[in-house]
């Protein structure tokens, strides 16, 4: 009696545990079958065209989704060619330092990532914007001539991609240090030990034996960043400009699927409203796609990790 | 056979040293670069915020502009009970979700299934999350609520600590599960007394963080718990005031410098409480972390 009373409240306590786990799953369907839903009268109002039509006039009620797929595109570009070398170099530089630099700094790193992205988006704004365009823009292309480059552009206004770009560079850049440092403690003492052994310098080292250990966590990272890059709303609404034409060049000011459903989402209704809801179909599956890819490379440093112990 | 050197040609060592220590001076500038940056941006922070942080500031709602003695009062307290209720929603579930993967589903194909979900969750952009509340709370009950707002962040706040219970979980020798087991107690009491209590700290600096991290979420908000420039008596059925969409409304829809001044003020009070919260969670179970 006593034993089927214990049975009864275990089960009990695992169907619970069981529901509340199935929330992720139920979570994970709801994005899916809301996103669909709600978009259907896009889709079936302009096909797969959509996502190749740069129009957006809700005058006449014609959508396109390519300048917010082309600027979301543009920005993460942006803002990992500026973030990855940074990041690489600050993990290689956490490894080696003394511990109690590195503890230091790396708590310094922790914080950066828990500032909320509206500071960043207001700083960005306040402070950046106006550099961008008083100083460094003006240095980049009128003293260095980068505006002859196509794509570059010769008029600014320290809005744009570009500025969006380096501030989402500054977001990413925490979270990626951070990971590629957790990947590069990884690679066994002895390994670099025995590079050391042979007369490998640091940087010899680090380049063909720390990174070619951890080249998988390392592509986790980075696909980690690109996916808090790829989403990142607030940051990029404050500075992008906002502008729903095709970007020009770099320059330009733009917009991002986010901060288009940002701008847009409160005041739609209609076929707009659905073709927003598009937009974030869009969006859900490229970051579908870079979870994947990341927590395939970074399930594979696990094991491996399994292994050296 | 080859010799050696006809296979990797030797490089001078001048050269070699030379670029060793250009990289060197390169890592030392990319860390300065992401300090600095930190430094820069909580010292504009700190700067511009402290310049209207006063008692009044504190205490008083928010007004239009031009109206005297405005505040961030109202939105302080919106921030708190929007906050509050998303902890009151997803920590319970997150936990017993984290227990389920921990204890029940660990390598059957259904736990996980469900890990992967919350992986992936845990990566998906906050203003899908908005999306997503909208659809089902908002239109439903015909208005923006503070109770969405709450809903959307915990179905941010969910899978982080589903997941982190599951780390933490994890991290308990087997020995104590088996040891209680052989003691008589049933499963459930083992694992709710013995597993989840010395997996206590880590527990809380999860669901800490996890709590810091939502409260400075503003892209889910949007679209949910919105602004309102009066107190949130209406957190169940009206738009809610809070800081993140405070700052927002203030920096981009308002050309007026006092708004800006106060935005400033409201970004100093969310980053105040945020990383309040981070340094004392992480002071304070320190030691247990470095024990393990």
């Amino acid at each position: 009696m006593n034993k089927l009373r214990t049975i009864s409240q275990d089960n009990a306590f695992r169907l619970l545990c069981l529901l509340a786990a199935g929330i992720a799953g139920v979570l994970m369907l709801g994005f899916m079958v809301q996103l669909a839903v709600d978009s259907s009268a896009a889709w079936r109002e302009f096909g797969l065209g959509f996502i190749f039509s740069s129009e957006w006039d809700p005058w006449s009620n014609r959508y396109g989704a390519l300048p917010s797929i082309v600027g979301t595109l543009i920005t993460t570009v942006i803002a990992l060619v500026v973030a990855l070398p940074l990041a690489f170099a600050a993990a290689l530089f956490l490894t080696d330092a003394p511990p109690w630099l590195s503890q230091i700094i790396g708590n310094a790193i922790d914080l950066l990532a828990a500032i909320p992205s509206v500071i960043y988006g207001m700083w960005g704004l306040f402070v950046l914007a106006p550099i961008m365009q008083d100083y460094v823009q003006p240095f980049l292309i009128d003293d260095l001539g980068l505006g002859r480059i196509p794509f570059v552009g010769e008029y600014y206004m320290g809005f744009g991609l570009f500025t969006a770009g380096l501030i989402l560079a500054l977001m990413i850049l925490p979270y990626m240090a951070a990971i590629m440092r957790d990947v590069f403690a990884m690679t066994p003492q002895v390994l670099r030990e025995a590079a050391y052994g042979i007369g490998c310098t640091r940087w010899e080292t680090a380049k063909d034996i720390v990174l070619k250990y951890g080249i998988r966590g390392l592509l986790g990272g980075v696909f980690i960043g690109l996916g808090r890059a790829l989403g990142e709303t607030m940051a990029v609404l404050f500075v992008v400009g906002n502008i729903m034409d095709m970007p020009q060049t770099l320059s330009d000011g733009g917009t991002t699927i986010a901060s288009t459903l940002a701008n847009n989402f409160s005041e739609a209704d209609g076929l707009q409203r659905s073709a927003l809801m598009a937009l974030g179909i869009i969006l859900f599956a490229m970051s579908f796609l870079i979870q994947i890819i990341s927590h395939y490379y970074l399930s594979a440093t696990k094991s491996k990790r399994g292994e050296a112990k | 056979m080859k010799r050696f050197e006809s296979v990797y040609p030797l490089r001078p060592l001048f050269f070699r040293k030379l670029k060793n220590h250009l990289i060197t001076l390169f890592s030392w500038s990319a860390v300065v670069i992401a300090v600095g940056a930190m430094v820069w941006i909580l010292g504009t922070v700190l700067i511009d915020g402290l310049k209207v942080i006063t008692p009044g500031f504190l205490l008083n709602p928010s007004k239009p502009y031009g109206i005297p003695d405005a505040g961030i009062g109202n939105a302080i307290l919106g921030t708190l009970l929007i906050t509050g209720g998303a902890a009151l929603l997803a920590v319970p579930c997150g936990v017993a979700a984290g227990i389920y993967l921990a204890e029940f589903g660990s390598g059957t194909r259904l736990g996980n299934g469900l890990r992967f979900c919350a992986n992936v969750l845990m990566g998906m952009p906050s203003i899908l999350v908005g999306l997503l509340v909208y659809s089902l709370m908002v239109v439903p009950m015909g208005s923006f609520s503070g109770v969405a707002g709450s809903v959307a962040l915990a179905v941010i706040m969910f899978p982080v600590i589903m997941r982190t219970t599951e780390d933490m979980l994890l991290m308990v020798p087997a020995s104590l599960r088996e040891a209680a087991l052989a003691l008589g107690m049933t499963r459930t009491r083992a694992i709710l007394r013995i597993v989840c209590t010395s997996a206590r700290n880590g527990l809380l600096t999860g669901i800490l963080l996890s709590l810091s991290r939502v409260s400075g979420e503003t892209a889910p908000l949007l679209f949910t718990a919105m602004f309102a420039d009066s107190w949130p008596k209406d957190y169940f059925t009206g738009p809610t005031a809070n800081i993140p969409m405070l700052i927002t409304e203030y920096t981009t829809n308002s050309p007026f410098e006092e708004m800006h001044a106060a935005g400033w003020g409201a970004a100093f009070v969310v980053s105040a409480i945020i990383l309040f919260i981070n340094i004392t969670t992480r002071i304070c179970f320190r030691e247990r972390h470095h024990g393990k």
